[in-house]
């Protein structure tokens, strides 16, 4: 078990620094930021000052030890164009796609995990066909394309909600968030809507192929035999049973969710993380794209250990496979 | 009577015989098929097809900039789908993105198909060391989400329609690599392998004629990925570059019309991504069924 888990540290902690070697060096091979940020007027003297003011004068493998040995102490760079530093303003925006990628997941449970139920249930219905149908819609269709319609419909021809921004936030339990007020949650609906959609599809295929699996399998027998109501059977037993894989998945793609916030913040303009990372890349601004691409690797890399982790302490047979290998 | 004939008989099966009568069982299938083959003739025909060409700034006038649908143009033609801010045929601006979009598409599914299939078979044929490298790097790329590994490769690599196909191909490759993979463990244990092996026949052949050809079924469905993945690219903007609009790009580019009613600019070429879209994964799934030699009455 230690030995496992040392492995897999010294793995993430590989990962890691390949990562940011990749980035750091390769966002510096992209273009010359001082072009943006000096009016093209400026002489020479200037420029200079103003490169060693970003302390762009320095060689790239210096700029990247310096930059190493800052992320250390928490410290990845100064944003070139809201000039503060690219960790604070990475945190400011993070509650905004954490509280995005939270309502939509949630939204995929409570939507997805009845609609698998039923088409597992009674697989053969009308019901179970469109419910099956909507979610492979679901899986091919392009988020953005969704969220462009969910604006067209909702937004500009029936103008029920709101189609930019986050709105009104306020802080309850000491949690700030768009939750506990009516305009947040009118800003929030169409953007969860829109991430949750694949959520959906997903938990409905899993639920579905669940049920279907579990129906079959002798204690549903032998409890319908004990004399047991249908409804309990299903409610209490199989559900059980069913939670299961859902639960794995979704702890699995609540780093995915974040990710894809990226293409839902951009479409919503919903001031989170992902829309951050496109308007920098597009302003070349090259801290904030480094300091993010290493927070969210980051975040991965935990995720992915925890959850790795925990499936050596539940499934001793990961384990085992793993020390073979 | 000649022998010719004879052969044709209907009743005689060959492979391709039962493999198009297969196909056609399903209506929806064929139906699918039909409409890609439109849009696959409207992506080649696009400069026959096309009104103006959206692209010659000597054919676009100003004044006939965000035209609403069936307006007649300066010139004479009709916009039968509206016209973009440029005064651009929203019709023909569809007919050659289309070329852009399935171009791509098509292009990074056969660089991520070859390598993730030489990897996987690669791995599962050998084992040992090779199959512990190659999948480890394919495990540790697979626990990150598609899009980001594409940002990270678009943040360091910059735009341009070569660059994404690169990273198109590096976010898929991993998938074909451990779907392969995992078929071909299957299939190597069975006895048409073990048969090749004692007859003595090469690793080449057997990798390629023997063991390929019952991994592919999996992998059918490839193209539509590539295809939504590379819209959903240009559409935030990090995808191709502005001179060669895909759908995404051409989706991007009426979005901000959207919010003031002007629907069509964006509304059309996001129809065309989702026909193009769905007709793929129809013809894909049936024939990912037909190919499935497990399936076969």
């Amino acid at each position: 078990m230690t030995v496992f888990v040392i492995r897999r540290l010294m793995q993430s902690g590989l990962v890691l620094f390949v990562m940011s070697l990749i980035v750091f060096f390769g966002v510096y091979a992209i273009g010359d930021p001082i072009e943006i940020f000096i009016s093209p007027e400026a002489d020479q003297i200037e420029r200079e000052r103003a490169k060693a003011a970003l302390g762009l004068d320095r060689p790239v493998w210096a700029q990247y030890f310096a930059f190493l040995g800052a992320a250390f102490q928490g410290d990845l760079g100064r944003s070139f164009v809201f000039n503060m530093p690219a960790i604070t303003l990475i945190l400011q925006r993070m509650p905004a796609t954490l509280e995005l990628a939270v309502s939509a997941l949630l939204l995929g449970i409570v939507v997805g995990l009845p609609l698998g139920m039923y088409a597992g249930y009674r697989p053969n219905s009308a019901g179970a066909k469109a419910i099956l149908a909507g979610s492979i819609l679901g899986f091919s269709l392009p988020t953005f394309w969704v969220g462009l319609m969910l604006i067209m419909v909702f937004a500009v021809n029936l103008g029920w909600l709101p189609s930019t921004g986050r709105g009104q936030t306020a802080t309850y339990l000491g949690i700030t968030s768009s939750l506990f007020t009516v305009d947040g949650l009118r800003h929030l609906a169409m953007p969860a809507l829109n991430l949750a959609l694949f959520k959906i599809s997903l938990i409905i295929r899993l639920a579905r192929a669940g049920m279907r699996e579990n129906m079959l399998m002798d204690y549903v027998r032998f409890a319908r035999a004990k004399g047991l109501p249908m409804r309990r059977v299903v409610f209490v037993h199989v559900f059980k049973n069913i939670l299961i894989p859902i639960v794995t998945v979704i702890g699995l793609e609540l780093g995915s969710t974040i990710a894809f916030a990226v293409v839902t913040e951009s479409i919503f303009a919903w001031p989170g993380m992902g829309k951050l990372i496109i308007d920098s890349i597009q302003r070349l601004d090259r801290p904030v794209i480094v300091a993010y691409l290493c927070i969210i690797v980051f975040m991965f890399i935990v995720i992915n250990l925890v959850v790795d982790i925990l499936y050596s302490v539940l499934d001793p047979r990961v384990r085992l496979s793993e020390a073979k290998g | 009577m000649s022998m010719a004939p004879a052969t044709r008989d209907p009743g005689v099966q060959t492979p391709l015989r039962r493999f198009v009568a297969d196909f056609a069982e399903s209506h929806v299938a064929m139906a699918g098929l039909a409409v890609f083959a439109l849009v696959l003739g409207a992506a080649l025909l696009a400069p026959l097809l096309s009104p103006q060409n959206p692209y010659d700034l000597n054919q676009l006038d100003i004044m006939d900039g965000r035209q609403p649908p069936m307006t007649k143009s300066m010139e004479g033609f009709v916009f039968w789908l509206g016209s973009d801010d440029q005064g651009r045929d929203m019709l023909s601006a569809i007919f050659y993105g289309l070329r852009t979009s399935l171009g791509v598409g098509a292009m990074s599914a056969v660089g991520a198909l070859a390598i993730g299939m030489a990897a996987g078979l690669l791995a599962a044929y050998f084992g040992g060391r090779v199959e512990s490298v190659v999948m480890r790097i394919v495990d540790i790329q697979l626990s990150f989400p598609s899009i980001l590994v594409a940002l990270i490769l678009l943040a360091v690599l910059g735009q341009g329609t070569w660059k994404i196909i690169l990273a198109l191909i590096c976010v898929q490759w991993a998938y074909y690599a451990r779907t392969v993979r995992g078929t071909a463990l299957v299939e190597r244990r069975k006895e048409y392998i073990e048969a090749a092996r004692c007859l003595a026949l090469g690793h080449r052949r057997i990798v390629f004629r023997h063991l390929l050809p019952n991994c592919l079924p999996p992998l059918i469905v490839v193209v539509t990925v590539q295809v939504a993945q590379e819209a959903t690219l240009s559409f935030l903007g990090i995808g191709l570059p502005i001179t060669e609009p895909s759908l995404g790009l051409l989706i991007a580019n009426g979005f901000e019309y959207l919010l003031s009613g002007k629907y069509w600019i964006s509304f059309f070429p996001g129809v065309a991504l989702l026909v193009t879209i769905v007709s793929i994964n129809l013809v894909g799934d049936q024939l990912r069924d037909v190919l499935n030699p497990r399936l076969q009455k």
